[in-house]
């Protein structure tokens, strides 16, 4: 029993990392209809970057959590402005093409990032120096660490700002209406092209907040692990039902805690023949899963098509 | 149904004398490593031209298509290597492997092809993974697949009685192994562009055109799409199965790493980026996709060191931003490809 | 006395909350040419679409030709003889005129992978056959000199006849139009108004939905009108114009 407990804690934590991810792509694809493939990548940049900023800070004396935050808000900086100019550059000019276009080119975006990081921060695993308060706590025989506590509560404080933001303000009627219906929503006075970057810029400050999350649960950070934490966070995003932000956090959540119980029992489940280097492999069943029997996902509506 | 023009007969009488010379003239020129390069460069034409049937033709948006070059590459080092103990020929191997993956094909597509152009990407995408993964992993408790290890000593294709590793004398030319796989891998490829161009014009090529163009109207005309897509699907997936058993023959090596979504994407960009659907640009873009990052890799170290006096940045991460920076800028200005097809170019300027 | 060629029986068809398709009937004759009219949003297009396959019925069985006919997926309507055009004109924009009428042959014709890549001689007696078929059903709507033209270039009027040489070329038993008559003049409108009789002359069975009741009531043999998902008259056209149901239904609407 005290694994199924063990495991919900790490794939509460895992699950919320997903969720600020998986935000990411469903207000973009919500907002343009496309997949931005080189979001990953965004959240990777933002790990590294804040890696950067937090090796300088070391010395400084300043408390650990308080280098952490600069960090952070310095990382954020840093993927706003690559989110805003991914989307102008590379995604604006292909909005009328037809729909390969823009996914090669985020294909191309995704590499140009990957090897950016390894040229700035070569090929080697970073260690993340451990800044957060370290200790951990025993809950009903589950252990359960500062860090994964931050973690769970920084991002659900996060997701509760961002549904305020979108829910209760004029901005965020706005994203709603440029999301809905970009033609009408401009003939009431909405800037289209300024809410979608906006919706970029968002999107990047919480992959920065995610690769900041990561590298703190994790100990490491490199330039290779955007890639299958992007897949993740998008399978989420479709788990939830694309385009549907509530969808995105619950399906990051479940997606997270789907992969640790399944690492946890996979072994059990088969018997000793597949163990837990397959637990990528369950994300990637899932999304296929889900794609198959109910492509709208938990929480996304049917679509009819009409002829 | 058109048939060779008789003006065309000069033309590729020529492109035909050049193709038989290259190798000879390459590795006299060049080296050994560059007929390698054209090796390679004829094996990714293949895959390519596979992937066309389903990129091109029907529309459909594959990216996990290196999975059935795996499948292909993998049956091939269990059957014709020290791993098993088995000693299959080629001719054996090969049409198992395009069977195989054809299988794989038919298994992915069936729940798959009535998915919308981005999820039908990322689920193929998914199912690519999936394949590295296994084969990365199917080394316990039974070891299958050798794990990240990969297969070695896989035996090389054998022509009659001589294997092709090794060299060969005739009328006073050596042909080293890499030739004469040369020779071998480009009359396979010609036998796949004259099933590409064959397909094409054709009731079946038609059916695909007609579902790329508009799958509602296609299905009102009576074409059962969900069958012709299935049908691409396994296709594609078959000349992928075949390209994978002659690279794990060729290479006499192969691992988990030489499948992932890299390679995938490398073959939907030689195909996008040449001129989807368009069997030319297609070849076009696997020869530029396979000699360019070549040529650059050669070049790059001793550019650099010409002209800063030390390498400053890692070749091989230069070469892939400069790819990556290629994608973005011939998609932002020339979506259709470099020699798209004269209806393609149509497409998209109007 | 025709032959009944499709009895539909009891459709219904909801889009969520909204009853679409009320518990329609209606009977087609063979030979005749059936005009299904109605104020908008009346559910002649949901009518058409749930009778080709394009959406599943919720309720209601169709005879077609003595046979049930399965309402499952367009293309085995099609095969089952029923071939329709659209009402915003869906052609394979970027193929040639002629192109677009051989893929409508593909229904009724069989060469597979093998048979293109071999190019035997079936195989090329029967492309041969495709290819002639196509051009005499262009000229069959008149377009016949525009055979080599990219679809999407052709005006408006040919378009619309491409599109009905294509559902021809399926081998039809019913032809089913989707309000052939939108976006023409008077002039097209005859002209089309000509090509249909011939049809009907030529023995094939034609159910068109139309706006232009003027048309309809000059062409069609007889006349079915929907409002609100629900078949409320289904006469000769002389007998629907003067009833009151019909009428309140256009006036009241």
């Amino acid at each position: 029993m005290d694994i199924f407990l063990q495991q919900l804690v790490n794939g509460l934590t895992l699950g919320s990392i997903y969720a600020l991810v998986a935000l990411g792509y469903t207000m973009v694809y919500g907002i343009l209809g496309l997949i931005n493939f080189a979001h990953g990548e965004v959240v990777m940049i933002g790990a590294l970057s804040s890696l950067t900023f937090i090796r300088l800070l070391a010395d400084s004396g300043l408390p650990g959590p308080v280098v952490v935050l600069i960090g952070l808000v310095f990382a954020a900086l840093v993927c706003m402005v690559l989110g805003f100019t991914i989307e102008r550059v590379a995604y604006r000019p292909l909005r009328n093409a037809p729909r390969l276009a823009p996914l090669i080119t985020a294909i191309g975006v995704s590499i140009v990032l990957q090897q950016l990081a390894m040229l700035i921060w070569g090929r080697n695993y970073h260690s993340v120096p451990t800044l957060l308060p370290a200790g951990s706590h025993e809950v009903l025989g589950a252990l359960i660490t500062d860090v994964q506590v931050i973690i769970i509560a920084v991002a659900a404080l996060t997701m509760a700002g961002l549904m305020l933001l979108v829910n209760r303000t004029r901005l965020g009627r706005a994203m709603r209406a440029t999301a809905e219906n970009p033609a009408i929503a401009s003939l009431m006075g909405v800037d289209a092209n300024r809410i979608i970057s906006l919706t970029f810029v968002i999107g990047s400050a919480l992959a920065a907040l995610a690769g900041v999350l990561v590298s703190a649960n994790y100990g490491i950070a490199h330039y290779h692990m955007g890639f299958i934490l992007g897949l993740k966070a998008f399978t989420a995003a479709v788990l939830g039902g694309i385009g549907n932000l509530a969808g995105a956090m619950v399906g990051g959540v479940l997606l997270g805690v789907i992969e640790a119980l399944g690492a946890g029992y996979i072994g059990d489940l088969t018997g000793g023949v597949l163990g837990s280097n397959y637990q990528d492999v369950f994300a990637f069943f899932v999304l296929i899963v889900v794609l198959i029997f109910r492509p709208s996902g938990l929480m996304g509506e049917k679509l009819a098509e009409r002829a | 149904m058109p048939s060779v023009p008789s003006k065309a007969w000069p033309g590729m009488t020529l492109i035909g004398v050049a193709l038989a010379i290259a190798p000879i003239v390459v590795g006299a020129g060049l080296g050994n490593a560059w007929v390698r390069v054209l090796d390679f460069a004829a094996l990714y034409i293949m895959l390519a031209l596979g992937l066309n049937i389903v990129v091109g033709f029907a529309g459909l948006l594959d990216l996990g298509y290196i999975a059935f070059y795996a499948v292909g590459a993998y049956l091939y080092a269990l059957l014709a290597s020290p791993h098993f103990g088995l000693h299959w020929p080629a001719w054996a191997i090969l049409p198992l492997g395009a069977a195989v993956a054809g299988l794989f094909g038919v298994l992915l597509g069936a729940p798959t092809l009535r998915l919308r152009g981005d999820y039908l990407a990322i689920v193929t995408l998914g199912f690519g993974e999936i394949i590295r993964i296994f084969l990365n992993n199917l080394n316990a408790p039974v070891n299958i697949t050798n794990g990240p290890k990969g297969i070695a000593r896989i035996d090389p294709v054998t022509l009659l009685g001589h294997p092709l590793s090794r060299s060969v004398e005739i009328g006073g030319i050596t042909f080293t192994g890499v030739m004469l796989y040369y020779y071998l891998f480009v009359a396979l490829a010609l036998v796949v562009v004259f099933i590409g161009i064959r397909l094409q014009d054709s009731r079946i090529g038609r059916a695909w055109v007609a579902i790329r163009e508009d799958e509602i109207a296609a299905k009102a005309c009576g074409i059962d799409t969900r069958n012709v897509k299935l049908l691409a699907f396994a296709m594609g997936a078959s000349f992928g199965g075949i390209a994978g058993g002659l690279f794990a023959s060729f290479q006499e090596f192969v691992s988990p790493e030489s499948f992932g979504l890299l390679e995938s994407v490398m073959v939907l960009c030689m195909v996008v980026l040449g001129g989807m659907g368009h069997i030319p640009g297609v070849i076009l873009g696997g020869l530029l996709l396979t000699i360019l990052p070549e040529a650059f890799r050669h070049g790059a170290g001793p550019v650099q060191q010409a002209l800063f006096g030390k390498v400053l940045l890692d070749p091989e991460a230069l070469r892939m931003l400069l790819f990556g920076l290629a994608l973005i800028a011939v998609m932002l200005y020339r979506p259709a490809g470099l020699w798209p097809e004269p209806r393609h170019r149509r497409e998209l300027s109007e | 006395m025709s032959a009944v060629l499709l009895d539909a029986r009891g459709v219904s068809k909801y889009f969520g909350g909204v009853q679409a398709l009320k518990d329609v009937s209606l009977t087609i004759l063979e030979g005749e040419i059936y005009g299904l009219i109605g104020p908008n949003g009346a559910g002649k297009t949901t009518f058409f679409n749930v009778l080709t396959g394009l959406y599943p019925r919720d309720a209601g069985e169709v005879t077609f030709v003595g046979h049930p006919l399965k309402l499952g997926t367009p293309h085995e309507v099609a095969k089952a003889g029923i071939a329709r055009t659209f009402q915003n004109i869906r052609l394979f924009a970027n193929m040639t005129a002629l192109e677009n009428v051989m893929v409508g042959r593909h229904l009724r014709t069989g060469a597979g992978v093998i048979g293109a890549v071999l190019r035997d001689p079936a195989t090329r007696t029967e492309e041969a056959a495709i290819l002639r078929r196509a051009e005499e059903l262009l000229h069959y709507v008149g377009i016949g000199d525009r055979a080599g033209a990219i679809a999407r270039h052709l005006s408006y009027g040919d378009q619309r006849r491409l599109e009905i040489a294509r559902a021809l070329a399926t081998e039809p038993k019913l032809l089913a139009l989707d309000e052939p008559a939108a976006g023409m003049n008077a002039t097209e409108t005859a002209a089309l108004k000509g090509l249909i009789e011939g049809l009907r002359a030529d023995g094939l069975t034609v159910l068109l939905i139309e706006h232009d009741v003027k048309l309809v009531m000059g062409l069609c043999d007889r006349v079915a009108v929907l409002d609100y998902g629900e078949k409320i008259a289904e006469d000769v056209p002389a007998n629907v114009r003067n009833d009151s149901k019909v009428i309140e239904a256009y006036l009241g609407a």
